[in-house]
């Protein structure tokens, strides 16, 4: 009986203080027509050794070469000291922080964490996470829907250069409390901001780089929502604000809810999750902010100390007129991401961002060198860029996996033409060779 | 506390850990869209960043550490070979949008789960991508709305859930746009059937229940529930959180749930992270099951492959960016590898042996089992009213008494019609020592509330620190350092 350890004479104690013969008695309230007779269709358990040995070739198995894709998931350098300190059992194995004295490290590193978060995004305070990016986006339209009490509308204006998966996921959600999302088309890979209409929106969302790679002008388009009356959602890359404005500067008074993933600090790929969504805003917002926050005050000896905070928020207390119904978190990517910023400090996240942008301007000048291969769009990008390959490019991402290259990602249906163009991304952990590797790729096809 | 990481932090001081040579490529980007001032991030060496966290992990109690029996929750062992087996390189490095080719491996694995999945709840199809118990939750509610409305049925806007409900429930139901409305749970902890008659109509979108109820019982009368909400019209929701009780022994799918949630992180023991993050894949019968959310996976003749709304033309859509937590998918999964169908019937006997063996032991010591006649379930809940109408000790005082005692607290004051509540859930993989141990401790703090009942009011004395003031951190709210 894997992980039960009872013994036979543990067990028959314990059953002669319940004073009953067998455990099946435990089981009398159950009513017999709705009991099953086990599991006969899962297969028995095997050993840690040969369930090990079929995880290890269902691995080896998934097995690519070197990443150019990016498109919400990068492929970043992560110190070893992150995960061997993130994996240590009392922060594995922790449940979320209730009993707040029992808890101290968890409840202390995050409140950590929400200092950086604030301070990245120059926003003033944080969350302790939500599920992920895309979540992250709808709970960010929701907030901004019931802080913007003066707007009537719920119209929410959300740019076709927004990822697409972000905006999937947001239609999911958001439109159940009656908000009306609008898709504003991008033209030439931007958002035409002196095109919106604004009038009587409630809010409007802004990736910055957007899906495309692309940077947007984000101040014009936030001081144009604030001078409307809507509320201005920024949708970030965490660690592109090394370098990047962000959003609590951006135009007039800044984002005032901004949003995002935070898989680029210190999170594997892993095949999307788990990472974590972010929250941040202003301190007048605070109340509407969905999620665990965690706060600094006072044991009864007046030493300080960190508990879970303004929990009257959360469905706990509040039920149907919480904030959200989140629960659960995404609490250990946290921490990982909170060890991989103190390891990174601020020089060193300007380094892996200033390594993404000059890798991948590296990489698109190598690969439009080829006669095949332009660029999309003519605008300033970051670390990923649309291209054009001049062929189908599901048959040429085959072709370049023969080669050990993962090439990037077919945006076939999202731009024209975009059947024959591919989002490329070269982070940090691309080298020179890497880039000549993918370059040898495309000419020998 | 100890410092935090700010008040270490040198200006110029840096880790080694992450150092790329090169020069700042500002001009890279255009100067509209620069940063001005560095993010105030913590300038310190790797050896302080390792001794800062690794200090913090060890004031936090965990599984690893000590007894957990957070009621709800099924803080069991995390194995770590299924830690392990999602940690390998082939796993981690996978970029999500990795072509099918290129991922029959992880593919194979979520499309097994998703059979056992099946198999366990005795669902007709299973989605994983939902990242929590609670997000599981919000995709049963909108695939019941989405069945409604299929059936041109507008007027379905309600759904009912049991006053002793979780608190995501009633939380998720506004969040899907619908009303929650709450039925009475009687004195045995069941739902009050009149109560039920009462709320149910044709209004009614569906029903969500947990069973083993909040109230650690076992529903009774589930089959009358479902006649009654059927009947109606209306569909049935099961809350996943309690699947560790009966895991085994008897399938939601079988007690004419339609849809229902399951929590990865608690019955099939992928850890919680402190905080998360967890897996509430979804499970629904043939009517419901076109409304799951995308992508799935299928196996077809030449391997797995996503599914996604092209083929699912009712489905409700996507919840994430990717395809929700996979790492914790493949925990899961690993798990039941290990435990394979007959390993998992004996997690729910022995999880309700262990708990029926500690109500048994808390009874003859003197506390209230909620519901005494009742058998306990994989828990069991005990009210403290009468020991805090004795001595001014509350069950809040009980639980910070215990954390000295080396024991995590219980759920307390969960559900909230039991008074001075403690929701007791030991789990399977406690030793019968652990349990002798826990139930002595209660003894203990019992007749020190009677002897000395400050020493428990002022309680912890032992821990990082005294008991902290949740009323401060609101009114003096301080949630940054800067
Ligand atoms: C009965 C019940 N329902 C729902 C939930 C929510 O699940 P999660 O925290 O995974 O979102 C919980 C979690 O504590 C629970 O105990």
């Amino acid at each position: 009986m894997p992980f039960i350890p009872h013994t036979h004479a543990d067990k028959d104690s314990m059953l002669e203080t319940l004073g009953i013969a067998s455990t099946e008695e435990l089981f009398d309230e159950i009513p017999k027509n709705i009991q099953c007779d086990g599991l006969p269709d899962v297969p028995d358990g095997i050993s840690e050794m040969s369930m090990l040995r079929h995880m290890a070739e269902r691995a080896h198995n998934d097995t690519t070469g070197i990443c150019f894709l990016g498109a919400g998931c990068y492929d970043h350098y992560i110190p070893a000291a992150v995960w061997d300190i993130a994996s240590r059992g009392e922060f594995l194995t922790a449940y979320t922080p209730y009993q707040a004295e029992a808890s101290q490290g968890t409840l202390q590193l995050v409140y950590e964490f929400q200092t950086m978060l604030a301070s990245l995004t120059a926003m003033d305070v944080a969350n302790a996470s939500v599920y992920d990016g895309a979540s992250a986006l709808a709970e960010a339209i929701l907030m901004a829907v019931r802080v913007n009490r003066k707007s009537k509308s719920r119209r929410v204006l959300v740019p076709a250069s927004t990822h697409p998966f972000y905006l999937a996921t947001v239609k999911s959600i958001v439109t159940h409390q009656g908000i009306d999302v609008e898709i504003v088309p991008s033209v030439d890979g931007v958002t035409p901001i002196s095109d919106i209409d604004l009038d009587e929106a409630v809010a409007v969302v802004l990736q910055q780089p957007n899906f495309f790679g692309v940077l947007e002008d984000a101040d014009s388009l936030t001081t144009k929502a604030h001078e409307a009356g809507a509320l201005m959602i920024g949708v970030v890359n965490p660690m592109t604000l090394a370098l990047l404005k962000p959003p609590g500067d951006w135009g007039d008074t800044g984002a005032d809810i901004v949003c995002g993933d935070g898989q680029p600090l210190g999170i594997p790929m892993a095949s999307g999750g788990p990472s974590f969504g972010f929250l941040c805003t202003r301190m007048a917002h605070v109340r509407q902010l969905p999620g665990r926050i965690a706060g600094r005050t006072q044991d009864k000896d007046g030493n300080d100390g960190f508990v879970l905070t303004l929990q009257a928020r959360e469905q706990h207390i509040r039920r149907a007129k919480a904030t959200s119904n989140i629960c659960t978190n995404q609490g250990l990517l946290v921490t990982a991401a909170t060890i991989y910023m103190t390891l990174l400090g601020p020089q060193g996240l300007v380094e892996v961002a200033s390594a993404c942008v000059r890798n991948t301007h590296l990489l698109v000048d190598r690969l439009t060198s080829h006669p095949n291969v332009t660029k999309h769009f003519n605008t300033p990008f970051f670390h990923e860029c649309v291209l054009d390959f001049g062929e189908p490019a599901d048959k040429l991402q085959q072709k370049f996996l023969k080669h050990g290259i993962l090439g990037g990602h077919p945006l076939t249906g999202l731009i024209e033409k975009g059947e024959q163009s591919m989002l490329v991304c070269a982070t940090e952990a691309r080298s020179e060779q890497d880039i000549e590797r993918y370059y040898e790729a495309l000419e020998n096809g | 506390m100890v410092d935090t990481i700010f008040e270490k932090s040198r200006p110029s001081r840096r880790a080694a850990a992450q150092r790329i040579e090169g020069e700042v490529a500002h001009q890279l980007i255009p100067e509209p869209y620069r940063r001005t001032s560095p993010p105030a991030l913590p300038e310190v060496s790797e050896l302080q960043a390792v001794r800062h966290f690794t200090n913090l992990a060890r004031r936090n109690f965990s599984i690893d550490t000590h007894f957990y029996p957070l009621g709800s929750c099924t803080m069991k062992y995390n194995p770590r070979g299924a830690h392990r087996a999602a940690m390998q390189d082939g796993f981690l490095k996978r970029h999500p949008l990795t072509p099918t080719s290129h991922s029959q491996g992880v593919l194979a694995c979520l499309f097994e789960l998703q059979e056992i999945l099946q198999n366990v709840t005795g669902t007709a199809q299973v989605c994983l991508t939902p990242m929590a118990g609670a997000q599981g939750e919000l995709t049963g509610a909108l695939m019941i709305k989405a069945y409604h409305a299929d059936n041109n049925d507008h007027e379905r806007t309600e759904i009912i859930v049991p006053t002793a409900a979780h608190g995501t429930n009633p939380a998720t139901a506004s969040m899907a746009g619908l009303v929650a409305k709450e039925v009475e749970v009687d004195a045995d902890g069941d739902v009050d059937l009149e109560s039920l008659k009462r709320v149910v109509s044709a209004k009614t979108a569906g029903v969500m229940l947990t069973n083993p109820s909040t109230c650690a019982v076992f529903e009774r009368r589930i089959q009358a529930i479902s006649d009654i909400v059927h009947d109606a019209g209306g569909l049935l929701y099961y809350d996943g959180a309690n699947l560790n009780a009966i895991l085994g022994r008897a399938r939601p799918g079988d007690m004419q749930f339609d849809v229902l949630h399951l929590n990865l992180h608690k019955t099939f023991a992928t850890p919680h992270g402190g905080g998360g993050p967890g897996a509430g894949p979804v499970g629904a019968n043939e009517r419901l099951a076109p409304y799951l959310p995308t992508p799935m996976v299928t196996k077809s003749d030449d391997g797995y492959r996503w599914v996604d709304e092209s083929e699912r033309p009712k489905s409700i859509g996507r919840l994430s960016a990717f395809m929700g937590n996979v790492g914790i998918l493949l925990r899961a999964y690993a798990y039941s590898l290990l435990l394979g169908g007959n390993g998992m019937c004996n997690v729910s006997e022995y999880a309700t042996l262990n708990a029926n063996y500690l109500m048994k032991r808390l009874a003859d010591a003197g506390f209230h089992p909620a519901y005494p006649d009742r058998r306990a379930t994989h828990e069991f809940a005990i009210s403290l009213r009468q020991e805090a109408k004795e001595t001014g000790v509350t069950a809040m005082d009980f639980a910070k008494r215990l954390l000295d005692y080396g024991f995590h607290a219980p759920t307390t004051y969960f559900p909230l019609l039991i008074p001075e509540c403690f929701l007791i859930e030991p789990t399977e993989t406690e030793t019968k020592e652990e349990l002798d141990a826990f139930a002595d401790a209660m003894i203990a703090i019992l007749r020190e509330a009677q002897q000395n009942p400050e020493l428990v009011k002022q309680a912890p004395h032992q821990q990082s620190v005294g008991r902290l003031d949740e009323v401060h951190a609101v009114r003096h709210l301080d949630v940054t350092a800067h």
